[in-house]
């Protein structure tokens, strides 16, 4: 009962919606499954962050290592709840988009939110530099040819690649860097990326078919 | 044992002289940007400026990490956190529960949101009632019951997925690789008398489709794991690494690119909008 | 050559020595140096302002003419699926298309797959449209319709009914009392979809969901890491890409060079490419004193 009943509910959505593809008249049914998926997986943003909430809570009930620092989750968790799910300081008020201009959510998106998320990834500049100084190494054919084309493409995605081959005469000029750099994005890369595409798209049907005749059943997780 | 005193204290002693330092940079930097805001009022300069060195301050504790891991960066780490999980689940309730739920669920909700009541719908109900469901998995005993909705969910993806990614990434993209071999042919005299390697020139345009078609076709091959890569096969296999080497590299330029542009973006802030050097 | 460049040039070209001599005698050069040096190659330039000039790869250009060649009031909607950590690289490209459509008088129809969108669509609206086109009147040239949970979804729903999904707009106006949704109910009533994004959902799932199904043109604006990946589908399922910084600096030097009313406009992408260009070319030296000093320790082991 556990297992048979979410096996065939998955089963039968997933059928539906693979048969709809080919129906025109079944188009309504996938309009409203579609809408049907959307409320369930707004949901999910609430199982987050009441599971964030229980994990802080925890680790500072136990006193564990760096349990101050929850607390910091949990005065920005709490704040921005509450000044989002009341909208205050919205210039509309109750009836205004939460990201109005001027409303104090927007505005803790804005020197919160972006900074941290935007710095937080701009970290990774310094590591691929540190990378490249590090692990980038010829060492095989393989490594040399992925090297070549590395260096190709950061020197012709920048005037550097044009400056440097602008003497190249015209009837030559694929040998100029930046439109070797195209060449190579348009071509190899293209044929490349495109295998690789192959493969995913196979290895998703295949999946998708294991999930919806039910012999895929990872997601289930044990009964213990 | 006095050493070891002394050790203990000197660190604690670092960290107050770096916070004051911190604070006191800080504090200048707000009250320089309160003093010389653009805004209508005085408390809106105020707070503009507070805001504003608060990102630089959230931005700076981030970096703080590439010297090494501090309070600081755990501060912003953690906050960061919280903050962007309350900022979805915020935008989800608006967006979902009071956009598209309470129009079909209540008029009295849909007054107090002032959203437009449209009709009673019991199927909003169930899918409500299906969330509902899901919430369910944060309780140990009663977690079973949320693979209902987790079945919607992944039944969902996997009927949609199924047949986009047959249609969009396999048959369109092996479709897409059938092209001329001989790019606008108009016979062989035509073409060795305009012979040149120029880039849009009708040797480079084939080759190119040349690359595309046997790449394809090699890097394929490369990922069939079925046959054992010797012979022609094998020859194809090595071929089929080298394009994807090709393709990995020229992923990796983008990847630099990428990163780069986004310290770019970062310094930008500190130095136009905080430090307003630019 | 700017006195900016000439300095950045020395400062590189010392920094690069000094970690080529360090390497070559076999020292560890300590991580927090490289990150010092490519920090101050990048403060550096911004500071000294140096910039280059750009022109359209053809996969910019067919960006670029696809939304000019579309007749005078045409229907684009724009969708903002993207986070802060992606701004710096596809903020310039929002901009440009909105400048865009609009200087042509499309019809713009803005939305989002993701929450953070929503805030970062507020600033484009506030700090591009608004001042930029203060004639464009909301509901008649353009629309906000924010955002919506449910990623492939949403656009499944929208694809066969807007107003299934958007009851109403980001303000909560019914979408029947704005006179662009007269004669728009559905994704297959739109000209052009343009995608501007760089994780999932994203322009994938716009080419999966809607271009493809729906044959819409799609035309993507995306993070310079996502762009290799979507090469398959140009130009059949995509009709022109935007591929991170760069493209976006090619897009802006084709709007400036275009039309004359932007000819003085910000232009970040292009301001960015100075600094960008002087980070590429120490990550290219790192590249190569890295494999120097490789070659030299396995030469010694050789030995």
């Amino acid at each position: 009962m556990k297992r048979q009943i979410p096996m065939m509910i998955l089963s039968t959505i997933g059928t539906i919606f693979v048969l709809a593809y080919f129906s025109p008249g079944l188009e309504e049914l996938e309009k409203g499954g579609s809408i049907f998926f959307d409320v369930v997986a707004c949901f999910a943003f609430f199982l987050g962050g009441s599971n964030l909430v229980r994990v802080h809570i925890q680790k500072i009930a136990r006193h564990n290592p760096g349990w101050g620092y929850s607390i910091v989750t949990l005065f920005g968790f709490g704040l921005m709840l509450f000044i989002g799910l009341f909208k205050l300081g919205n210039p509309l008020g109750i009836a205004g988009a939460p990201t109005e201009p001027g409303s104090w959510f927007q505005i803790i998106f804005q020197y919160c939110v972006a900074p941290l998320s935007a710095t937080m990834y701009s970290l990774l500049a310094f590591f691929v530099a540190s990378a490249s100084y590090r692990a980038f190494r010829a060492k095989n054919t393989e490594a040399t040819i992925l090297l070549v084309a590395a260096f190709i493409i950061l020197l012709g995605r920048t005037q550097l690649g044009l400056v440097m081959t602008s003497w190249v005469p015209d009837w030559l000029s694929i040998a100029q860097i930046p439109n070797l750099a195209v060449f190579i994005m348009t071509s190899p890369n293209l044929a490349g990326q495109r295998a690789i595409m192959i493969g995913i798209a196979l290895g998703v049907v295949s999946m998708s078919l294991r999930l919806i005749l039910g012999i895929e059943r990872s997601y289930l997780g044990s009964d213990s | 044992m006095a050493t070891g005193n002394g050790n203990r204290k000197s660190p604690s002693n670092a960290v107050k002289i770096i916070l004051v330092i911190v604070a006191v940079v800080f504090l200048i930097s707000w009250i320089s940007k309160a003093t010389t805001g653009m805004a209508d009022s005085t408390w809106l300069n105020i707070r503009d400026g507070f805001l504003i060195t608060f990102a630089a301050f959230l931005t700076l504790s981030i970096f703080s990490f590439l010297y090494n891991d501090n309070p600081f960066y755990k501060f912003a780490e953690h906050l960061y956190v919280g903050v962007s999980a309350a900022y979805w689940m915020c935008l989800g309730f608006w967006s979902i529960i009071v956009g598209n739920f309470v129009p079909h669920a209540s008029k009295t909700l849909s007054t107090f949101f002032k959203v437009p009541f449209q009709e009673y719908s019991w199927f909003y109900y169930v899918a409500f009632a299906f969330g509902v469901i899901l919430l369910m998995r944060l309780l140990p005993k009663a977690g079973w019951i949320a693979r209902w909705p987790l079945a919607v969910i992944i039944g969902t993806t996997a009927g949609f997925n199924l047949s986009r990614y047959l249609h969009s990434d396999f048959m369109s993209q092996v479709g897409n690789t059938f092209q001329p071999l001989f790019v606008d042919w108009q016979g062989a005299g035509h073409f060795f008398s305009n012979l040149s390697l120029a880039a849009d020139g009708q040797l480079v345009m084939s080759a190119g489709n040349w690359i595309v078609v046997v790449g394809v076709l090699c890097g394929l091959v490369y990922f069939f794991f079925s046959k054992e890569h010797k012979g022609m096969f094998g020859a194809a296999s090595r071929l089929g690494i080298w394009i994807l080497m090709i393709t990995f590299g020229a992923s990796f330029g983008y990847t630099v690119m990428g990163r780069i542009s986004l310290l770019v973006g970062r310094i930008t802030f500190l130095f136009d909008d905080w430090l307003s050097i630019l | 050559m700017s006195v900016g460049l000439i300095t950045s040039v020395v400062f590189i070209g010392g920094g690069v020595l000094w970690i080529l001599v360090q390497s070559v005698k076999g020292r560890d050069v300590d991580r927090r140096w490289i990150f010092l040096f490519i920090g101050s190659t990048v403060a550096l330039a911004l500071l000294f302002h140096i910039r280059f000039g750009e022109k359209a790869t053809p996969i910019v250009k067919a960006a670029f003419n696809q939304i000019e060649n579309l007749p005078e009031g045409a229907s684009v909607l724009i969708a903002f699926d993207y986070d802060p950590a992606m701004e710096p690289e596809v903020g310039p490209m929002a901009d440009c298309f909105i400048r865009h459509t609009l200087a042509r008088k499309h019809k713009l129809f803005l939305m989002t797959l993701w929450a953070t969108g929503q805030a970062l669509m507020t600033n484009t609206v506030e700090d591009v449209l608004k001042p930029e086109f203060p004639e464009a009147e909301y509901g008649t040239d353009y629309v906000n319709l924010g955002y919506k949970v449910g990623g492939f979804g949403v656009i499944n729903v929208v694809l066969s009914d807007f107003r299934a999904m958007y009851p109403t707009d980001a303000h909560g106006t019914l979408l029947d009392s704005l006179p662009m949704f007269n004669k728009v109910r559905s994704l297959r009533d739109i000209d052009l979809i343009i995608s501007i994004g760089g994780g999932t959902p994203g322009v994938k799932e716009w080419v999966l969901f809607a271009g493809n199904r729906g044959n819409i043109p799609i035309v993507g604006g995306t993070a310079a890491v996502v762009a290799p990946l979507l090469y398959p589908y140009y130009p059949r399922q995509l009709v022109g890409l935007l591929g991170g910084t760069k493209g976006a600096a090619e897009y802006e030097s084709e709007l400036t060079g275009n039309y004359d009313r932007f000819k003085d406009m910000d232009t970040p992408a292009l301001r960015m490419m100075g600094p960008q260009t002087m980070a590429h070319v120490v990550v290219m030296a790192f590249i190569i004193i890295g494999n120097i000093a490789y070659f030299r320790s396995r030469k010694r082991e050789g030995k």
